[in-house]
């Protein structure tokens, strides 16, 4: 009588026996165990194939000591193997508990499911990028128009959130956020301080550096430094929170209360980084003129008075005013990335994730945006 | 075959969050095979137990014992290779959303085994198909029902065949027909593969059709008034508390 014994482990391994015309049983012995190694499946193939006319398969488990799931996955692939190959598989011989699993398995068949072609062609593909394109153009606007009718609501004294979380987030915005902008704009005003005093002390003009920081921090870097400090602080935590309430359906709770999620989450939001944006804006122009005051007094020997006086009369309020405006549109665009960005979020932890980045790129994004344009308008006006 | 040392034997275990006390006095021993309920009214302290004994919390008294070994004491290592005999069925299935059901079921076997790639996707596809979800691999858990979430749970807590699993409410939000089905799947695994099942539920059908082995937490003497197996303790049980636990009555 023909046998192959198969040992690639040293724990689990099986012989295939001959024991009768056409038929062969398949011994198993030792440890079955996943974590211990398993017979390698294209052995167990190859051993099958060296039998000539296999009509009958069937197993003997006397000098099996232990197994868990690594056997029925085994016998799976073995019943596999024989309805494939039209030979008739016997079970008969295997523990009961073995049985009752693969029965077990087996109760409910699986479920055909339509699965999505893996290589569509570059037309359908096309077409499926404009219609997404065109899709997610239309929730853009939909936000947007929801949005204004929100501010709407609110005018007419209809708008229902809790005065408690405007608060929190007027809070968390501003008050909130000095350190920080504080750091980041005395540290633009020095730099920008230094750059210029390099140059400029080259033709004696040392003094034009408070004209250089000073119109430079009020038109330009204290909106901006303020409005990307805000996007990525509070952009990102809009974007996560109301994410993450859309993930354990806390949005759904909303909308069945009739609650609108706008009004609720996004209009409180929108109302405080209003306030607080042109307010933040004007605290990074000072501590920005601050950092160069201190360059200008430590490098360039000029006075406290001297520097006060140069910076007042380089600026005016028409200047003062292109920042305050600016920042009070990145602080519209942060609300907007941020809150659309958590409304449009999936619905799943990694989501989230993707929601709070996608709100900080795009914030960022839209802030450099607007800021080229502003330049280009303010220029065209004169201003 | 049952061996003679418990699987679990906790020793005047005390809970507490701070200095609020949950349950005190607690000793009881789960043994092989056994399919241990605990229960007890909501916000007694069930899954507070449940959270100790698979380590997520840690007792302010008393031992547990995992196979004769200390499972408080034991080394963050000694305790890594404990926590790989248990199998936990979270009460919402607690699947990894950014995850496929597949990949859920995959990864405990990609960390501690040296399965090939082909043999993993074989088992998983195995563990699916006992919790009737075959054919679901690539689904995210967003797009399946709760029913079916907590199955595919059940199939990531097997995925390491392990010897101990413990259930958080089980029947929890499923019909009685699914909730029947779950209790027949965890009496077959327990058969086909020899488990000791711990599970917290307070649903009856399931106490008297699943458990071998109670225990009753009750909230008010902050510990345990009855142990046994539930069939026993209705109907010999003098406690009115238990008593009226387990016939839904009223008074």
């Amino acid at each position: 009588m023909l046998s192959v014994s198969v040992r690639d482990s040293e724990n689990a391994w099986f012989k295939i026996e001959e024991v009768g015309p056409q038929k062969v049983a398949v011994c198993l012995y030792g440890e079955w165990d996943i974590a211990k190694g398993l017979p390698v499946w294209r052995d167990v193939e190859q051993a099958l194939s060296s039998f000539q006319n296999i009509k009958h398969v069937c197993f003997e488990v006397d000098n099996l000591s232990m197994w868990d799931s690594s056997l029925p996955t085994f016998i799976i692939k073995c019943e596999n193997y024989c309805e494939a190959s039209k030979i008739h598989f016997d079970d008969t011989h295997l523990p009961s508990g073995l049985r009752n699993l693969l029965e077990l398995s087996r109760a409910i068949p699986e479920a055909e499911i339509e699965q999505d072609e893996k290589h569509k062609h570059f037309l359908y593909r096309l077409g499926e990028t404009c219609l997404n394109f065109f899709h997610h153009s239309v929730e853009i606007l939909t936000f947007l128009g929801l949005s204004f009718v929100s501010v709407g609501r609110f005018f007419a004294g209809r708008a229902q959130f809790r005065k408690k979380d405007f608060f929190l987030i007027l809070q968390q915005c501003g008050a909130d956020a000095l350190p920080i902008v504080t750091l980041i704009s005395f540290l633009v005003g020095f730099t920008l301080a230094f750059v210029g005093a390099v140059q400029l002390q080259a033709f004696g003009a040392d003094v034009y550096v408070a004209n250089l920081v000073g119109l430079g921090m009020v038109r330009e870097m204290g909106a901006m430094m303020a409005a990307i400090i805000m996007c990525g602080r509070s952009g990102a935590a809009f974007a996560s929170q109301i994410g993450s309430m859309k993930v354990s359906e806390e949005i759904d709770a909303l909308e069945t209360l009739g609650i609108s999620p706008i009004d609720f989450l996004v209009l409180p939001r929108m109302i405080a980084l209003f306030f607080m944006m042109p307010l933040l804006c004007l605290y990074a122009d000072f501590v920005g003129i601050f950092g160069g005051i201190t360059v200008g007094i430590g490098m360039l020997d000029l006075t406290y008075t001297q520097y006060i006086k140069q910076t007042q009369a380089a600026i005016d309020l028409a200047d003062f005013s292109t920042g305050v405006i600016k920042s009070t549109v990145f602080g519209a665009l942060v609300v907007v990335t941020g809150c659309l960005r958590g409304m449009q979020c999936g619905r799943s932890s990694a989501a989230v994730g993707v929601a709070a980045t996608s709100a900080v790129v795009s914030g960022i994004t839209a802030i450099v945006v607007a800021d080229s344009l502003f330049t280009l308008i303010f220029n065209a006006l004169g201003i | 075959m049952k061996s003679a040392r418990p699987e679990i034997e906790v020793k005047n275990l005390e809970m507490a969050y701070g200095s609020y006390v949950v349950m005190r006095d607690l000793s009881f021993s789960i043994n092989q095979g056994d399919v241990f309920v605990i229960m007890g009214g909501s916000g007694c302290g069930k899954s507070t137990l449940l959270k100790h004994l698979i380590g997520l919390l840690v007792p302010s008294k008393g031992e547990i014992y995992l196979k004769g070994e200390d499972f408080v004491a034991a080394e963050p290592e000694e305790k890594t290779a404990m926590l790989r005999q248990f199998g936990v069925l979270y009460q919402g299935g607690a699947l990894w959303s950014s995850m496929t059901l597949a990949e859920n079921v995959a990864l405990p076997l990609e960390e501690y085994t040296s399965l090939s790639h082909s043999e993993i996707q074989e088992m998983v596809s195995f563990k699916l198909s006992l919790v009737g979800l075959a054919g679901f691999e690539d689904f995210y858990p967003a797009q399946i029902s709760g029913g079916m979430r907590k199955r595919a749970g059940l199939a990531r807590a097997m995925a390491l065949d392990p010897e101990i699993l413990f259930f958080d409410e089980p029947s929890a939000g499923l019909d009685p027909v699914s909730s029947r089905r779950l209790d027949d799947l965890i009496l077959q695994l327990r058969e086909s593969l020899g488990a000791t099942i711990v599970v917290v539920t307070h649903e009856l059908p399931s106490i008297f059709a699943i458990g071998t082995n109670a225990i009753f937490l009750d909230p008010e003497t902050k510990t345990k008034i009855a142990e046994g197996a539930p069939k026993d303790l209705l109907e010999h049980c003098e406690d009115p508390k238990v008593h009226r636990f387990l016939t839904r009555s009223s008074n």
